[in-house]
């Protein structure tokens, strides 16, 4: 089983839900260059955050390689309860990708 | 025998996968196979409004003061600095943020799904001191706000 690469918050206060995960990722830009080799480093990066909830897309979002590293992510949505799932997944740009799931609290 | 054709096609399989992700990296490989659909022109703009156009659907955007950033007036590191966005505006689509002195300024797009709300917080790297632009598209249009962001050390390992 892959290592889990995020980390997810979900709480819910009246009818809004706050997520904040924190996801495990170089989020390389593609214009550093190797300090030994010289050589440029390619670009990896986490380029789409998918986020679901009671079966709906709450959220997606794009990013370039100017995320941060370790990159961390928070957003709000309307119409979850206590103790439904919230799915957040990634695909980066070399196809890698990764998906944690939290109960909202 | 057996084992020495077992092991070659092992090696030409793990070659020919490696030769694939170092192609996909080194976008030599058109990765539009692999992403949906991430709005390639837009993060590979060399300017706002090309940024804009290539995704957004406009380049004019429209100033408010009802989009709230919140983000350090000086950041320590460039390589993490974390900007919110939050407006109170109706109907919001979408939210982009960008900064304005990295090369490509497109830097993220928050797209609202069924019940999403535009509040939105993440960290990025800064290449040098420049303006974070927020632009909410609500209602079809696009409305931009600003905020000018001191960088002493610049994020892209530059």
């Amino acid at each position: 089983m892959a290592k889990k690469s995020i980390k997810i918050r979900a709480k819910v206060k009246g009818d809004v839900t706050t997520v904040k995960a924190l996801m495990n990722h170089p989020m390389e830009t593609g214009l550093r260059k190797d300090k030994k080799t010289g050589k440029l480093i390619p670009a990896h990066f986490i380029n789409e955050v998918k986020a679901t909830s009671g079966g709906n897309t709450v959220m997606t979002t794009y990013w370039s390689g100017a995320v941060s590293k370790n990159p961390y992510l928070s957003f709000k949505f309307t119409g979850g309860n206590k103790g439904d799932d919230v799915e957040i997944s990634w695909t980066d740009n070399q196809g890698g990708s990764d998906s944690g799931t939290a109960k909202i609290k | 025998m057996n084992t020495n054709m077992k092991r070659r096609v092992f090696l030409k399989g793990s070659l020919a996968a490696g030769t694939v992700g170092v192609a996909v990296g080194a976008g030599l490989l058109a990765p539009q196979a692999v992403m949906a659909a991430w709005p390639k022109a837009a993060f590979e703009a060399k300017s706002i409004e090309d940024a804009l156009g290539g995704s957004l659907g406009g380049k004019q955007t429209e100033q408010s003061d009802d989009i709230k950033i919140k983000a350090p007036d000086i950041a320590e590191n460039g390589a993490v600095v974390p900007v919110s966005i939050s407006t109170g505006m109706a109907d919001v689509e979408s939210v982009a943020l960008l900064s304005a002195g990295n090369e490509s300024p497109m830097v993220a797009q928050f797209v609202l799904g069924a019940g999403g709300v535009a509040d939105v917080s993440t960290r990025i790297k800064m290449a040098k001191t420049g303006d974070v632009v927020a632009v909410v598209k609500s209602g079809g249009k696009l409305y931009a706000n600003r905020k000018s962001v001191k960088v002493t050390i610049g994020g892209c390992g530059g």
